[in-house]
């Protein structure tokens, strides 16, 4: 062995990667050991993948906690429109509206829409497309596959500020005089296409416009960073069948994006026309303020179609990187193989392809072709065959496992109750007929929540508990982490279980109250109940944000590489990995990632070489 | 160590660099796939202003031609040591592309001489859509070809794996944009017959 070693081996691990590992020879180079960084290269413009990570992580949470707090100013309103909403002034300022005689103040409507807007536009891309998808596929991309880093560190490094730009814009337009965009996430024409439309029409619209071309921007230089560190630096012997599934989820992920969001951008680009050069692709005849517009024969249909062409895909942007996290931390913490691997991948791919074939069951009811709506039914119901291959494999996984009840693994747990609930009432919503009752209620509401919204931060959370060590050689707390989890578990349900009533009733969505209607004044104790479970629910997850920030300063030193007992790579690092994550050659994979409670061994670590007559199959 | 050698080492079949380029290529399709779908439903729902396509259109898309065939020889030129085919034939690339998007500009304003504005029908605004976002991708393709002049005639001469990488990538994309103004022409041309 006449390798030149920067450390002295202390571990079993250390002495394999020694022996077999392979010499890229990234010490000598210039970017290697000699690597230098000061304060703003190592914090603010890191290239490094970990650290951009961990920008994207609290950046997401960032607008976690905005994105929340915003859904819980409208749930007042829905709860209790007849109380003041006085004492929000002194934050919310003229969008309290105080009436003169009672001293009664009420949200605004346009800001109520602003509100549900933002809230829809800032959760789905800021936090748990970037927050959950960008954190993870940075982490554990290199760190999983044995690489130095990202193919390419700049635009890396390019797809977080992309983000934050994004971020920055939309913040402003939080404080404009006429208030950020209200007329939905989905940006349907006329309200974003007409800046006369509505108050948030106009510059609001437009700088949701600017922030989210730059986010699509982020999200191209992220996917095509992630396909290509995939697909051309896996270390020595990490063949696609042998890469764990977190890899697999982000992989088909960073595709989906790759290939929806530009068209998403390219009915941004027509949008922008419509409001400012004056094309009519969506804009039909219209009168506003008793004028004719110029406008002629726009079809508004169309911007769905393209909006839903990236939108259905997108709902699957955000569930899979947490299916796949799932799939790792449950059979990490069942010390079990995951069961069907090889079924398990093939789900992922064949939910990544039909997700781009069932856009239309958004528009059922928009007035497209009810015939064409069939196949769109039959393609949606199809997608339940892979969903249900995951969930049993999650439970066989689960199934006569030696279960740890981490909070990391208790949130994998939950993660698949709520994907089963939410999903089941999926197979409701998919059927164009069910559909003419459902389209627009609560009843929808409640199932994407459910399914989309909780089930993936239960994903995220699950990821959050078990990779911090990695990220900050320190354990979370255990206690506040299963607190955070019953509380979250138990409020996600209460929240939103009562939503799929009051959707069956037919109460619509997005009505700012609903006293005009004698029929529906029967939820209103509902609609309190849900109010308060909702108020409580945020409030522990505030619990999960102490919990970090306190954990990343005093949080309960790690003090071996793996504490886990996992298999997969990144646990063959130092406890705080440096720049080019290996300290010596890169480790060479032997088997495959879920070699738990094989042959008498509680595990083995994927660079084990095979013994003698061990087969890799499984 | 024989399972080491069992194990088949695939990585860096193709540089990482050009491969996430080729990647990226694949959302430019998507774009312009988003587009001209759009452009077929839009079509199919009637209140369609039909108008003749410029013949300029049709001496730039010559002239687009023309550059990638300049290219592909001032790579050979690379290649072979022919410094001065290497040299020239990149510039006479260059303003190729600066003739194209010349004439794609001569073009609009003969659309613009026939009545048909942007803001006119979805028909010609779609066209200006089309061949605008294209043009824009080849503002960029000019740019990576630019640099690639300054290397040309500042650098040394010198055929080392970086020169020709970029090289490389530097065709890749202006061939990649090339094709893409046929697809959209041919589209187009297709799309006025039916």
């Amino acid at each position: 062995m006449a390798n030149v070693l920067t450390a002295a081996p202390h571990s079993e691990e250390d002495v394999l990667i020694e022996q077999m590992g392979y010499d890229d020879h990234f010490h000598e180079h210039h970017d290697g050991d000699k690597f230098q960084s000061n304060f703003i290269t190592t914090y603010i413009f890191s290239q490094d993948h970990k650290m951009i990570a961990k920008q994207f992580l609290i950046t997401g949470m960032f607008w976690g906690v905005i994105g929340g707090l915003m859904s819980l100013v409208f749930r007042l309103q829905l709860g209790f429109p007849e109380e003041s909403m006085a004492w929000l002034k002194p934050v919310l300022g003229k969008w309290i509206e105080i009436n003169a005689e009672t001293g009664m103040g009420a949200l605004s409507p346009d800001f109520y829409y602003a509100l549900v807007t933002m809230h829809g536009t800032i959760l789905v891309f800021f936090v748990l497309t970037a927050g959950l998808s960008g954190t993870f596929s940075n982490l554990l991309i290199p760190l999983q596959l044995g690489a130095r880093d990202m193919a390419s560190p700049l635009l890396n490094m390019m797809s977080y500020w992309f983000f934050f730009l994004a971020g920055l814009i939309m913040f402003i337009s939080l404080f404009l005089n006429t208030g950020p965009f209200s007329g939905g996430w989905t940006a349907y024409p006329p309200l974003s296409a007409l800046p006369q439309a509505s108050t948030g029409s106009g510059a609001g619209m437009t700088l949701w416009l600017i922030s989210l071309v730059f986010f699509v921007v982020s999200v191209l230089l992220g996917g095509i960073n992630y396909i290509t560190t995939v697909l051309n630096l896996r270390t020595k012997g990490m063949n696609m069948w042998r890469m764990p599934l977190t890899i697999w989820a982000f992989f088909v992920t960073a595709i989906l994006g790759l290939l929806s969001f530009p068209v998403l951008a390219s009915a941004f680009f027509l949008v922008m026309c419509d409001r400012g050069l004056g094309t009519s692709f969506f804009l039909n005849e219209i009168f506003i303020g008793g004028q004719a517009l110029d406008h002629v024969g726009g079809s508004p249909v169309l911007y769905q179609h393209l909006f839903w062409f990236l939108g259905h895909p997108e709902v699957y942007i955000i569930i899979l990187p947490a299916m796949g996290i799932v799939s790792e931390v449950l059979a990490v913490h069942s010390r079990k193989p995951v069961f069907g691997y090889k079924a398990m991948v093939f789900s992922i791919l064949a939910i990544g392809f039909l997700s781009f074939i069932v856009w239309a069951h958004h528009m059922f009811m928009s007035g497209v072709n009810p015939f064409i709506s069939n196949f769109f039914v039959v393609f949606t119901l199809i997608i339940a065959v892979p969903s249900a291959v995951k969930v049993f494999n999650w439970i066989a996984t689960l199934f006569g496992g030696n279960i740890r009840f981490t909070a990391a693994s208790l949130f994998g747990i939950g993660f698949v109750s709520m994907f089963i609930s939410g999903g089941l009432t999926g197979i409701f919503l998919g059927n164009s007929a069910i559909d003419i009752q459902m389209h627009d209620t609560y009843f929808v509401v409640a199932h994407f929540h459910i399914v989309m919204g909780v089930a993936a931060f239960f994903g995220m959370f699950a990821g959050v508990y078990h990779w911090f060590p990695k990220m900050y050689g320190r354990f979370m707390n255990e206690t506040l982490g299963k607190l955070h989890f019953w509380g979250t578990m138990v409020g996600a349900y209460l929240i939103f279980w009562p939503m799929h009533y009051i959707g069956m009733a037919g109460v619509p969505r997005r009505y700012y109250r609903f006293d005009t209607f004698q029929s529906f004044s029967q939820f209103d104790d509902m609609n309190k109940f849900i109010t308060i479970a909702a108020i409580v629910t945020f409030g522990f997850q505030l619990i999960l944000i102490i919990n970090f920030f306190y954990s990343i300063w005093y949080g309960k030193k790690v003090t071996e590489k793996n504490p886990w007992g996992a298999t997969t790579l990144e646990w063959t690092t130092e406890v705080d990995p440096g720049h080019g994550n290996w300290a010596g050659k890169l480790p060479v994979v032997h088997r495959w990632a879920y070699d738990y409670a094989k042959d008498g061994q509680e595990f083995i670590s994927q660079i084990t070489p095979l013994k003698e007559g061990e087969s890799e199959t499984h | 160590m024989s399972t080491l050698e069992n194990t088949v080492y695939s990585r860096n079949k193709i540089h990482p660099q050009k491969f996430a380029l080729l990647v990226s290529c694949a959302s430019v399709v998507m774009l312009f796939a988003a587009l001209t779908s759009a452009y077929v439903v839009r079509q199919a729902a009637g209140n369609w202003l039909e108008f003749p396509m410029p013949v300029l259109f049709l001496y730039s898309t010559i002239t687009l031609i023309a550059s990638s065939f300049t290219l592909h020889f001032s790579y050979k030129g690379f290649l072979a040591g022919n410094v001065k085919s290497y040299k020239y034939l990149l510039l006479l690339t260059f303003l190729l592309g600066i003739l194209f998007i010349y004439l794609q500009y001569k073009g609009w304003m003969a659309l613009v001489a026939l009545g048909v504005e942007l803001g006119t029908n979805p028909s010609g605004s779609f066209l200006y859509v089309l061949s605008g976002l294209h043009a824009a991708h080849i503002l960029g393709g000019l740019a990576a070809v630019f640099v690639a002049i300054l290397h040309a005639f500042i650098l040394p001469y010198e055929v080392s794996a970086k020169r020709k990488l970029r090289f490389e990538m530097t065709q890749i994309y202006w061939h990649f944009v090339d094709v893409l103004w046929i697809y959209l022409i041919v589209f187009l041309w297709l799309q006025q017959q039916s």
